[in-house]
């Protein structure tokens, strides 16, 4: 081995030991301030990573876009559900007025709140996109009561760091960060262009978080769970989306 | 580094004693990791595109709107109508998360390639055509030589001709920008911060539509850079690419 080659392995070596040093203070410092995805192991880990985190340090306040009412799309794209079940189906019977939301977990207050008491508090709306993963996409009014009102009622404690939310649907569930549950437009929505949320769109009460694809925007929520953990539920993997294969943060 | 002296033909064309490589050892690096994430990106990009291969201009579209075009295949999606009788299997998740994660990988190289591009004089040595050779005689020389698939002289294994450098000035500066800027247009996260990169392209679903295009252009550079490198020669092209000297494998034997 010449010189000129030991020196090189000597100096690569310095220079591996440094970056691995580097990456491990900078997945310390990264954790600590929320930038570490649920789902950041694996193969994919790297890319949910970067992607999260580099989101949420230029994201954690900027609004969706916003659109006017000339530009709402005629039909607003009914996707795919599987069929309802027998409960939905009761429900649906009963105009949803027996529909329960439960509230639960790092919560001073829980509670149960019905289509009506939600309608009962502040009303907001927004012109917004939902896009979907598979790249379709349309622009709707929707009117709802912005999450981080429910979560002000119920009162989060200060380790809450996830809202877990669950369908009526078996084994459809989603998780986001507290920047998005208590971003301001983030709603429990129950309208759509003025009217009652139809079914097909999720009715009668969806998750929207408009920064997030299609599939974080859970369809006929009946359950939403403030944690500091989400590595107790289901896989541990933040929520239903990575254990089907897909990312649990969507803002792409 | 050096230590032996390169024993080459002295009627050859090529530098007798050149102590640098054709290409850098940065370039060389930078060169297969792009590869490498280019064909992950062009694989995924496919797989996600058959889950709704139906293309927009402006901000939203959907089953439901009338498209630009659609693309005659099948879709892994039930409710596109697509005149196939059946659906494809579902392969978004995999391919969404190794798009982004390859997009990642190749943008970081990219930045490193670039930035070195203007450091080293690379830019200037290799890419930015001489003086004079963009004159109408040198241009249409070279492009009666490209279209009569003219093999290369020995000495251009040294460097770019003109319309090779032309090519990669636009696919390092105006394709691969394009893609990236249309590409994070289709972020809602990234366009909630920078709502003007989606606005600029007009909407979504046209900047959907514009990344598609810039990634045919980019398959269709690869494929003439590689049909190129066959015609030039690949052995020569290749282990240039790999161990930095075009001939130094044949020296060896």
């Amino acid at each position: 081995m010449t010189n000129s080659s030991r020196r090189k392995l000597i100096l690569s070596g310095l220079a591996a030991t440094a970056g691995g040093l580097g990456l491990g203070v900078a997945a310390r410092i990264a954790n600590k301030y929320g930038l570490i995805p649920p789902d950041h192991g694996g193969i994919f880990g790297l890319g949910e990573t970067l992607t999260y985190a580099s989101q949420r340090l230029l994201t954690r306040h900027s609004l969706a876009r916003e659109f006017s009412r000339s530009q709402i799309s005629k039909v607003p794209f009914p996707n795919e559900i599987a069929p309802p079940s027998e409960e939905f189906n009761r429900l649906q019977a009963g105009r949803f007025a027996e529909w329960r939301v439960t509230v639960d977990g790092l919560v001073d207050r829980p509670a149960v709140f019905s289509i009506d008491q939600l309608k009962s508090h502040p009303v907001r709306s927004h012109i917004t996109q939902l896009a979907c993963e598979e790249g379709w996409s349309y622009i709707a009014e929707w009117t709802g009561v912005p999450l981080s009102h429910v979560l002000e009622l119920v009162g989060i404690q200060p380790q809450a760091r996830y809202v877990v939310y669950f369908s009526i649907e078996p084994d459809w569930w989603e998780s986001i960060d507290m920047a998005d549950a208590l971003h301001p437009q983030t709603f429990l929505a129950y309208g759509l262009n003025g009217n009652e949320l139809p079914v097909g769109n999720g009715g009668p009460l969806r998750l929207r978080v408009p920064r997030q694809v299609g599939y974080k925007n859970v369809k006929f929520i009946t359950r939403l769970t403030v944690t500091d953990n989400l590595k107790k539920i289901g896989k541990g993997l933040g929520s239903a989306a990575p254990e089907a294969g897909y990312a649990w943060y969507a803002g792409i | 580094m050096g230590e032996i002296a390169p024993v080459l033909n002295s009627t050859s064309a090529v530098p007798a004693t050149t102590e640098s490589p054709r290409h850098s050892a940065l370039v060389r690096v930078t060169h297969w990791i792009t590869t490498v994430c280019f064909i992950a990106l062009l694989i995924s990009g496919a797989e996600v595109v058959i889950s709704h291969p139906r293309f927009y201009w402006g901000e939203t579209g959907n089953n439901l709107t009338t498209p630009l075009f659609q693309l005659p295949i099948p879709s892994s999606r039930r409710l596109v109508q697509t005149g196939y009788g059946y659906v494809l299997p579902d392969q978004n998740g995999w391919s969404r998360a190794l798009h982004f994660e390859a997009a990642w990988v190749l943008v970081l190289t990219g930045l490193l390639y670039t930035i070195s591009l203007l450091v080293t004089g690379h830019l200037r040595r290799n890419l930015l055509p001489g003086k004079g050779n963009l004159s109408r005689g040198v241009l249409s020389r070279e492009i009666v030589d490209h279209l009569r698939f003219k093999r290369p002289t020995e000495a251009e294994a040294w460097s770019y001709n003109v319309l090779q450098r032309l090519t990669y000035l636009f696919v390092i500066f105006v394709l691969f920008p394009m893609v990236i800027w249309s590409g994070l247009a289709m972020s809602l996260g990234f366009v909630s911060a920078f709502p003007a990169t989606v606005t600029l392209l007009g909407g979504e679903q046209s900047a959907r539509t514009i990344h598609f295009f810039v990634s045919l252009f980019l398959v269709l550079f690869l494929l003439v850079h590689v049909f190129m490198i066959f015609l030039a020669g690949f052995q020569s092209r290749m282990r240039a690419m790999i161990t930095g000297r075009p001939g130094a494998g044949k020296e060896r034997t």
